[in-house]
Order: C-alpha cells, then sequence, then structure tokens
C-alpha cells in the first residue's frame, strides 16, 4: 500500500535539516507522495514528517533520516485542539488548489451574501477576543469600525510578532496563509473596508514569501472578490507591534506610537476608521463564522472564549505549538502536554517582555486573560517559556528590560530613560552587589514607568520585574551585598 | 461653541467644547509642568509632565492632548503625580549632560524651571554620561545634543510652521537624537532657510545662536503661537 507523506516545511523544522529529510523521502516514494506542508508542532524533534497510510494510520517521524517515531497518542497532540491551525499541517501552503481543496474561501463566498451586521453579530456572538494579547473583544471593534461613516475604511493585519519565544502567528503565515486572507476578506466585507495592509516583520522571510504568493495567486483567481491586500515589511522594530506605531510604519512614517483616542476604529491609517487585528485573531474567523460563533464560543471559559494558541519553549522536553481550549490549566499545557517531570518546573513565564511569572505552586491556573491579568502577568500574543532552577530570576528580569532599553522607540521620557535606569538597577542585582536601597528605588521606578509611559510597550516593561518581585521576592533580597559589621 | 463644566483641583472650571485640559488648567490660573508641549504645535505628549489623575480613568492622562468632556473631575498635584514628575525629572538630568553653570541657556532654561518647579535638588539616578556631539556647522546657530531632551519642538516647529522641515529624529531609545538632513551637519541642509525659530522655541540651550555666550540665550517660545494665530487667525502681535 502506498504511502504519502507530509513534510514540514516551516521554519522551525527547515533550521533542522527538513530539506534533506524531504529528498530522502522523495527518493523513497516519488515526488507526486510528498507534500510540503506548515508546522506538524512538535518542533523541538524537527525535522518532522507525518506519514499518511492507505489504511487511515497516521505516523508521524522525527530527525534527518526520520530516525524517531513520535507518539501521535501523546496528551501533546491528543489535548490540541486545532481552529485556527486545522489546516495547517495538512494543506500545502504555496497551493492555492490544495487550499481550496481543503475548504478555504468557502466561508468568504457565502458571508459575502450576509450584510455586513449579521457577519459582525456572529464574530460578537462568538466571544472572541483580540488575540494579539490585550483581549479587546472582536465583534465589539469590528462594530465601532462599521459604524464610522465615510466611504473608505482600512483593515489592517499585525503579523508584527516579536515577543521573544513567540512563534504562532510565523506558523500561521508559513502553514496556512490562505486562511488569514480569507479572515481579512471577510472582515473587510463586514466593516465596509477597500484597503487592506499586512505589516508583517522583515525577520519572517519565509512568511513573507508565501504572503507574497498566496497574495497574487488569490487575487490572480479572483477569490478575493476584488479586495485588495498589500504586504507592508518591518524595519526591525519591536514597538511597531504596537497599533498606532504600526500604523505610521505602513503610512511611511517613523514607527513611533501616539497617544490615544483617537483609536484606529475612529481614525487610523491616513485618517481612515481603521479595523486592526492580530493574525491568529484574523485566522479564527473563518472557522466562526462557518461553524458558527455559538460553536466557538462553547469552547474555553465564560470570558475568555475559544481556542489559543501557545508556542512553548524553554526547559521543557516538548517544544513547538499548541492550540487548546481557553481555560486549559498551565500544569496540563507544560507538564502533561509539555512533558515536564514535576517539580522541575520553576515558573512559566507568559507574555515575553509585557508578562510576568507564574511560579510553580500556582500552576494549576487556567490559561484565560482574567487568571494571569490577577496574578501579575498576561496572556500575551501566546509565547509560554518555561524556567526551570538553572534561572535566577534577576537575570531573567534583566533579559526582558534589556529587551525593552533596545526596542524602545524613545519618543517618551519614562521608557526611553526609565528603561535604562532599571536594567542597571537589575545588573546590580544580577552581579549580587545591590543594597536595600536599590530594591526600593526599583519598585519606584517600576511604578512610574508603568504608570507615566506613553504606549503599551512602556506601561508593561516593568512587569517582568514586578512579577519577579513578587513571587520570588527572596532571590532579590539574596542578591544583596551583604551588610558592613558595625 | 459649546461651554462645558468640569472641576479641576476641587474647583469649577468652565471650557471650550473643543479644549485640551491643559487648556482648561491654565484658563483656571492653575498650572501643572510642561516640556514637549508648546502653544501653536501639534503636541505630542511625550514628556509626561503634564500627567493629571482623571476620576474613572483607569490611567494617568496627557493634559496636553486629552479632551475635556462635561463633568470631568481632574487633579492635577496628587503626591502620586509629584512623585513621578520628580522622577520624570531626574531621568532627563541622569540621560543628557546638562550644566547649568556654563551653559548658555543657564536662567533662561525650561528644564530647569521645571526642576526647581517639582522640588528636584539632586537626581537619585546615576548620570548616564552620554557621549554626544556638538554640530557647529550652521553659520549663525549651533546644537549641543548633549542638552538635548528630545522634546521635538524643533522638528514640529520647522514642519508645521517654517514647512522646512529640516530636523527628524533619528535611532531609537536611549540613542534617539535630533537629526539635520538625512542625519547631515546642519549647515550643509540646503532646506534651511536659517529662519532660528527652532532656536526659539528650544526649551533648554541646545539650539543657541553662536554669538551667545554662558547665560546669554533669549529663547522666544511664544513665536510659534504668535505665527500660528496671524495664519489662521490674521491676529498679528503688534496690532
Amino acid at each position: 500500500m502506498a504511502v504519502s507523506w507530509r513534510c514540514c516545511d516551516a521554519t522551525a523544522c527547515r533550521a533542522a535539516g527538513a530539506a534533506a529529510l524531504r529528498q530522502r523521502l522523495e527518493a523513497e516514494v516519488g515526488t507526486e507522495r510528498v507534500k510540503p506542508v506548515g508546522c506538524l508542532r512538535l518542533c523541538g524533534q524537527g525535522p518532522l514528517a507525518a506519514a499518511d497510510h492507505a489504511d487511515g494510520r497516521t505516523e508521524l517521524l522525527g530527525g534527518v533520516a526520520g530516525e524517531r517515531r513520535l507518539d501521535l497518542a501523546h496528551p501533546f497532540f491528543v489535548l490540541q485542539r486545532s481552529v485556527v491551525l486545522e489546516q495547517c499541517g495538512l494543506v500545502d501552503p504555496g497551493s492555492l488548489d490544495d487550499a481550496l481543496a481543503h475548504g478555504g474561501y468557502a466561508t468568504l463566498e457565502r458571508c459575502r451574501l450576509l450584510p455586513g451586521a449579521a457577519v459582525i453579530g456572529e464574530v460578537a456572538r462568538s466571544g472572541l477576543r483580540g488575540r494579539g494579547g490585550a483581549g479587546y473583544p472582536t465583534g465589539r471593534k469590528w462594530q465601532l469600525v462599521a459604524a464610522q461613516g465615510g466611504t473608505s475604511k482600512a483593515v489592517v493585519c499585525n503579523a508584527d510578532e516579536g515577543d521573544p519565544g513567540a512563534f504562532m502567528d510565523r506558523a500561521v503565515l508559513e502553514g496556512d496563509p490562505h486562511r488569514l486572507l480569507e479572515g481579512m476578506a471577510i472582515a473587510a466585507h463586514a466593516v465596509g473596508a477597500t484597503e487592506a495592509f499586512i505589516y508583517v516583520r522583515a525577520e519572517y522571510g519565509l512568511a513573507i514569501e508565501r504572503l507574497g504568493a498566496a497574495i497574487a495567486a488569490a487575487e490572480a483567481r479572483g477569490v478575493l472578490a476584488g479586495l485588495r491586500i498589500q504586504l507592508r515589511i518591518g524595519a526591525g522594530a519591536y514597538v511597531c507591534g504596537e497599533e498606532t506605531a504600526l500604523l505610521h510604519s505602513i503610512e511611511g512614517g517613523r514607527g513611533t506610537p501616539r497617544p490615544r483616542p483617537p483609536y484606529p476604529a475612529v481614525s487610523g491609517l491616513w485618517g481612515l476608521p481603521t479595523l486592526i487585528n492580530n493574525v491568529e485573531t484574523f485566522a479564527a474567523v473563518p472557522a466562526i463564522l462557518r461553524e458558527g460563533g455559538a460553536w466557538y464560543a462553547a469552547m474555553g471559559t465564560a470570558t475568555s472564549a475559544g481556542t489559543k494558541v501557545f508556542a512553548l519553549s524553554g526547559a521543557i522536553p516538548h517544544t513547538g505549538l499548541i492550540e487548546v481550549e481557553m481555560g486549559t490549566s498551565l500544569r496540563t499545557i507544560v507538564e502533561v502536554m509539555g512533558d515536564c517531570a514535576p517539580g522541575r518546573v520553576k515558573a512559566v513565564q507568559t507574555g515575553g517582555p509585557s508578562g510576568g511569572c507564574v511560579p510553580a505552586a500556582l500552576l494549576d491556573t487556567p490559561v484565560d486573560y482574567e487568571s494571569l491579568q490577577e496574578l501579575g502577568s498576561i496572556m500575551g500574543s501566546g509565547g509560554m517559556v518555561v524556567i526551570d532552577a538553572e534561572l535566577a530570576m534577576p537575570e531573567l528580569a534583566r533579559y526582558f528590560m534589556r529587551f525593552c532599553v533596545d526596542e524602545s522607540c524613545g519618543k517618551c521620557l519614562p521608557c526611553r530613560a526609565g528603561t535604562v535606569q532599571l536594567a542597571q538597577l537589575l545588573d546590580r542585582f544580577v552581579e549580587k552587589r545591590a543594597t536595600p536601597a536599590d530594591l526600593l528605588q526599583l519598585e519606584q521606578l517600576c511604578a512610574m514607568v508603568k504608570a507615566t509611559s506613553l504606549c503599551g510597550l512602556g506601561q508593561s516593561a516593568p512587569n517582568p520585574v514586578l512579577s519577579t518581585l513578587r513571587f520570588f521576592r527572596a532571590e532579590y533580597e539574596a542578591a544583596m551585598a551583604a551588610p558592613i559589621a558595625p | 461653541m459649546t461651554t462645558l463644566q468640569l472641576q479641576i483641583d476641587g474647583r469649577a472650571v468652565s471650557a471650550a467644547g473643543d479644549a485640551t485640559v491643559l487648556e482648561a488648567i491654565r484658563s483656571a490660573g492653575l498650572r501643572v509642568p510642561t516640556l514637549c508641549h508648546l502653544d501653536g504645535l501639534t503636541p505630542v505628549g511625550a514628556c509626561r509632565l503634564c500627567l493629571v489623575a482623571i476620576e474613572g480613568h483607569p490611567k494617568l492622562e496627557p493634559a496636553c492632548v486629552t479632551a475635556v468632556a462635561a463633568g470631568m473631575v481632574v487633579h492635577t498635584h496628587t503626591p502620586e503625580l509629584e512623585t513621578y514628575r520628580r522622577m520624570a525629572v531626574e531621568l532627563f538630568f541622569a540621560e543628557g549632560n546638562h550644566v547649568c553653570a556654563f551653559c548658555v541657556a543657564n536662567g533662561a532654561c525650561e528644564l530647569q524651571d521645571v526642576a526647581v518647579e517639582v522640588g528636584m535638588d539632586h537626581s537619585r539616578f546615576p548620570y548616564q554620561y552620554p557621549q554626544r556631539q556638538v554640530d557647529a556647522s550652521h553659520p549663525l546657530f549651533g546644537l549641543d545634543h548633549h542638552r538635548c531632551i528630545l522634546c521635538t519642538r524643533c522638528v514640529r516647529v520647522c514642519d508645521e510652521i517654517e514647512a522646512a522641515h529640516v530636523w527628524d529624529v533619528g535611532y531609537r531609545g536611549s540613542a534617539c537624537s535630533i537629526i539635520a538632513g538625512l542625519d547631515q551637519p546642519w549647515g550643509e541642509v540646503t532646506a534651511c532657510t536659517s529662519c532660528g525659530k527652532c532656536v526659539d522655541v528650544c526649551p533648554t540651550g541646545a539650539l543657541f545662536r553662536k554669538q551667545d555666550a554662558t547665560g546669554e540665550k533669549h529663547p522666544h517660545p511664544e513665536r510659534a503661537q504668535q505665527l500660528d494665530q496671524a495664519r489662521t487667525e490674521h491676529r498679528w502681535h503688534n496690532q
């Protein structure tokens, strides 16, 4: 019986030697039975290839020679609930025909027959919240943009994924780009937009290549119903993930945030009412409109509906991509799916430089917007870095603070000058030469930068410090120089 | 134009419907410190000194870009705000090289004034002593980057009033600096009309006239608004 192979052709597996594995398989079964696909999830074991047997069995192999047989019955795979990633790993990201064969653009076609308000109503019913991190109700945002007057509006996709340890959006862009285009076209129809942009970071070379090809193919085939989607490439600034900075950058200006209001929904790109959502949010839309808002809302928790994609990395055996229902506990994700032995985890860092650390004692916390916020962390875009006892918390805090120093745009004082001082204070704790006065100043300056910075980057820059101070204060106290004996 | 009623520091205040909170504060005879703000130029909300607490708002708001609303209750000098303002001024001093004793703007410096206003007598943050440049390539004016606080008034006055856009901001974070032209020596930028408006509005001694020595700078920050009013309202200050 003939076997068909799906070979991961995304960034992580490419780096691990996917080309060699694919050549080997092509030589074995012929090129027509080997298909390039997007992320197969367990990135740490890559390069990955999935074998679909004629009798319906599927096997997953890892390694350049396909030498590792991976257990698809492991909770890492079984507990996943794929919605955003439902076709990622199945569909050939370079083929519009394959996307269409997997049901791509069918929902858009159906939505185009509905009034915009009906589409928005369904999104609102789904309870979907912004997956970029802030969690603003998506339906409400769409309503706001739709309610604006004027003949011209814009839809913008934020694909400037920049948190260290975050690669959820990259998987969608590389693995199923047509899903994003379909979600954006549905949104454009719903809010009455005629302009569409995808702002993608320059570091995502493969994603840019796939998006460019997908847009060209979709426009040539006419599946986007006349919507022109323009690709804009970032220039390496993390702050351009902040929506107002991103819009400035698309306009050709310097990527710096501006105070809100006015919100982009009212006055965004070139002053047009602008709907801006991130990749994962748009990518959830086709499934929601296909299955209905109630179907989506039935997953997850009351206030955090649906599923969320997380990028698991750090001191954990199973590193890779997971999509789970909201409300899944951190313990399930890290110890059951991630295969981390109980007791090994010291903390889980969520939300990148804007987030915080959840200590091992609180691993039973359900992952939803409110629970993480209560712990001084945030959901963020979905990066989840597992930390073990090897890493001292002041060092972790300094890593993120230095990141913010490098990435501050420099427009407002607290972020530009405050993060520099905070990083230097953290140096003293890392080098174990801090004083009690330093600890006091660290806390005061964190409060000041948080309360007075202009945009989200500065306002959340102290979070990794505040969160580790909250749960691991003893490490900061131990980092103080011994008092001089009188 | 409608008039709104709001409350600032316990006082009932009337303000035009399109006024900012900063305008309302000033019209009531009250004040909050400002540095990047200048009447006549587009506000940017960057220095964060004019932050105020507004009841019902989860975050502090920059008065210069926040619109008034009916019934708004504003506090301009809470202990929290005073603490943050003093820290902000300390951060300004620590991030540059501000030596009043031999600065051209000594005695006529808004950074100095703000330091006095918030009661900053020293910085608790270590001075960074950044390595910066002095641009003396222009025949009439100089730019001493050590004294620049990145308020961008020069950028805005040159763009919005002189319409030459000689200035912009280059680089990022603590490496940010005001750049002339395409990051060229000022004297080589042919777009510069040598009007001197940037020198007039600079709050510190960063931009100066070459003939001025220590303490001799006489800035004219009011000129931005005068020119703006002359153009938009045909109101000339000598009439």
